[in-house]
């Protein structure tokens, strides 16, 4: 064990990775000598030389679209886009291609070995352009896994998982915890489900669920909720395609109650799908209507960064009105 | 260490715009449509058997457009594609490689794929989209692909095949493979950002692709002068760095010879190379096209000359390797195996229900068991409005 940041458990997945198959190969913009602009990749080109952690040209389809090639080729690419912000020149090699391969070849093709990493995310001032949380657009695309770590633990056993895993995979890292979140972290490998949500901490009055980031909001909630009388179950959905809606719904149908909590925008955000299918799934057992909190329908902001967030404050209100239903 | 070019690197004192117009790439060929050599060109080093599997996927192509054009017309089939007018390119391309050589295609391609062996049942199979078509029936026709032929599926959007060849081609690389990846595209393709993110990434990385573009002078409607300003697509070659050669795409043995080259540049040194084959096509876009609506019949005609199948049948006649009743004999011979394969290919089941359901992942997630399951009930309870599925369905 180490006590490691969320950073420094991404760098030690992928050296992992690379260590284990000579097939695994990273790249990305600055990704190569440099090690990346947040230097996850710090150290990888020394180790496995240059032809397998290399800087590509400055080009999101382009890394993208290489990486898909890559992947039919059966190597094992990782490939970096330098913030989740810049991914959408990629949309239609990630969106068109890599989530249709193995359907639109009947299975003769597939590119089940490509992953994708990306930082994601506000809370760094960093405006509308460095700040964005786009797990809905491809939430939305079938033949794609979308991952989401909340904490160096989960960083390494999840991106470990997304790398072994025949599927393509969307890794959204929380860019605000690269190093502000840190834990014990095992040395040597292990990986985690896909497809599996953790249940953080138990409870009996209500159901909180997020991902990535926004876990430890609604882990603040929970703990301002508890001075109140209120028992919050909080859960990280950890995979948000395809996500786990049994241990969801086996905890709404228990409280009774439930407030989604994300950073992107409401309308068509991924907490309009949780609470559409939970309400079918829950219906008699639900007290109240389940309720979101979540980044305001703007672009993000800079200067009302604060005004914007979905932050414990405003998910303590939303678990109020529930209980108050 | 750091490889910025000096600013005093060739200094010059007056301001001399480089004029693009001042320098026109000129263009390979080799066989003259009367089937002669040019006089100072040397033939390749082809041989008869090799040539003549060349003049026969010509001969199998033209019988198998013709024929699915006229299907389509008589609504047998939704959609074609034909590829007349452009075969040397594609067929003679694929003919200078070797089998492992992976093909990434744009859509107008089918030579290269009959020139690897894709049966004519195959061909039948994916058009009809029926249960014994590769791709499963989700594609429209001409969407073909084989692994067992390393030829990569097709996709409708444009140019996104181009950057995934130059990563094939560098996982070739890595694994120190004697192996190339052609890319196919058109002219018009080559407008897509895809286009410039795959050359220049190719260069850079070295990575062992050869770049095909068939400059059949028509993206659907849309003339090369509407497409770009530069000469062609060859002028951008130099800028990415690439060795680059503009061929003439209605010489069989030019675009043989040329893919030879640079498969050889592409292996041995190894980098990417680029070739433009100048053709034309001369059917329809596909058959939702007229193109009576934006070129003329005299321009159609001008191009029928120089039609690629008779150079090089002139060529071979000439050889003493193939005769006009032999060409009359095969073209028959594949025009009724055609007719044939499709008879048997229209009449076999669509496929079943779990395929709209499986290879959307490895395996089926719980959500989409559970959505194969609704389907099925549903189907079930109202079986007159599925006939393709009810009758196969297990209560």
């Amino acid at each position: 064990m180490s006590k490691v940041n969320l950073l420094q458990a991404v760098n030690s997945a992928l050296e992992t990775a690379m260590q284990q198959d000579e097939r695994v190969l990273c790249f990305g913009e600055d990704v190569g000598a440099f090690g990346g602009v947040f230097r996850a990749t710090s150290g990888l080109q020394e180790k496995f030389g240059p032809s397998r952690c290399f800087n590509t040209p400055l080009t999101e389809q382009g890394i993208i679209g290489f990486a898909i090639g890559l992947a039919a080729q059966k190597q094992r690419p990782v490939a970096e886009i330098q913030f989740a912000d810049y991914i959408f020149p990629a949309f239609d090699q990630l969106v068109n291609e890599a989530a249709k391969y193995r359907y639109r070849s009947g299975n003769e093709f597939d590119v089940g070995s490509l992953t994708v990493r990306t930082p994601y995310g506000g809370g760094i001032n960093g405006g509308l352009y460095h700040s964005q949380s786009p797990e809905a657009y491809f939430t939305h695309t079938p033949g794609l896994k979308v991952v989401v770590p909340r904490n160096p633990y989960q960083a390494k056993g999840l991106l470990l998982a997304s790398i072994a895993d025949n599927n393509p995979v969307l890794f959204l890292e929380p860019k605000k915890l690269y190093r502000a979140s840190t834990g014990e972290v095992p040395d040597e490998p292990y990986q985690l489900p896909l497809g599996k949500a953790e249940v953080v901490r138990e409870g009996t009055d209500i159901t909180l669920v997020a991902w990535g980031a926004q876990v430890q909001v609604i882990e603040e909630a929970a703990d301002k909720a508890a001075e109140l009388g209120i028992s919050c179950e909080v859960i990280d959905l950890c995979t948000l395609l395809p996500w786990d809606r049994a241990t969801l719904a086996a905890s709404v149908k228990k409280t009774g109650r439930l407030v989604i909590n994300h950073e992107a925008p409401k309308t068509s955000g991924f907490g309009a799908e949780l609470a559409a299918s939970l309400q079918e799934a829950c219906f008699l057992h639900l007290e109240s209507p389940i309720l979101r909190v979540t980044g305001w329908d703007t672009p993000f902001p800079l200067a009302l960064e604060k005004e914007y967030f979905p932050n414990a404050l405003r998910t303590l209100d939303a678990i109020q009105s529930s209980m108050d239903y | 260490m750091t490889d910025q070019p000096s600013l005093h690197h060739q200094q010059v004192h007056q301001a001399d715009f480089l004029d693009p117009k001042k320098s026109v790439i000129p263009t390979f060929s080799l066989l003259q449509q009367n089937g002669e050599l040019y006089p100072t060109a040397e033939a390749p080093d082809l041989s008869k058997q090799h040539a003549l599997k060349i003049h026969d996927t010509f001969l199998f192509i033209r019988a198998l457009d013709e024929r699915m054009l006229a299907s389509q017309r008589q609504g047998r089939i939704s959609f074609y594609m034909t590829e007349i007018g452009e075969e040397a390119a594609d067929i003679c391309s694929a003919a200078a490689l070797k089998p492992e050589d992976t093909i990434f295609a744009q859509y107008r391609e089918q030579g290269a794929l009959a020139y690897r062996g894709f049966s004519v049942d195959q061909f039948m199979n994916q058009i009809f989209s029926n249960e014994l078509d590769l791709g499963k029936g989700r594609q429209m026709p001409v969407h073909y692909g084989s692994k067992a032929l390393n030829y990569v599926t097709i996709s409708s959007p444009l140019a996104t095949q181009i950057p995934q060849a130059t990563g094939y081609a560098y996982g070739l690389k890595q694994d120190k493979k004697d192996q190339v990846v052609i890319c196919y595209f058109g002219e018009g393709a080559a407008s897509e950002g895809d286009f410039h993110a795959g050359l220049n990434m190719a260069a850079v990385l070295k990575a062992p692709v050869i770049f095909f573009c068939r400059n059949n002078g028509y993206a659907i409607s849309t003339p090369t002068h509407e497409q770009f300003a530069g000469d062609g697509i060859a002028s951008r070659g130099a800028g990415y760095g690439i060795k680059t050669l503009r061929v003439d795409g209605n010489d069989a043995l030019a675009v043989y010879q040329a893919t030879c080259l640079a498969r050889k540049i592409a292996v041995e040194e190894p980098q990417p190379v680029l070739i433009e084959a100048m053709t034309y096509r001369l059917g329809a876009h596909s058959s939702s096209d007229d193109p009576s609506g934006y070129r003329s019949k005299e321009e159609e005609s001008k191009w029928r000359e120089q039609d690629p199948v008779a150079r090089f049948s002139h060529w071979l006649i000439k050889q003493g390797w193939w005769t006009k009743e032999q060409e009359e004999s095969s073209l028959a011979k594949h025009r009724k195996q055609v007719a044939e394969a499709m008879k048997k290919a229209e009449k076999l089941p669509k496929p079943p229900l779990e395929t709209l359901f499986s290879d959307v992942y490895d395996e089926l997630p719980w959500h989409l068991e559970e959505q194969l399951e609704e389907a099925k009930a549903h189907i079930l309870r109202n079986p007159t409005a599925y006939p393709a599925t009810a009758g196969r369905l297990v209560k």
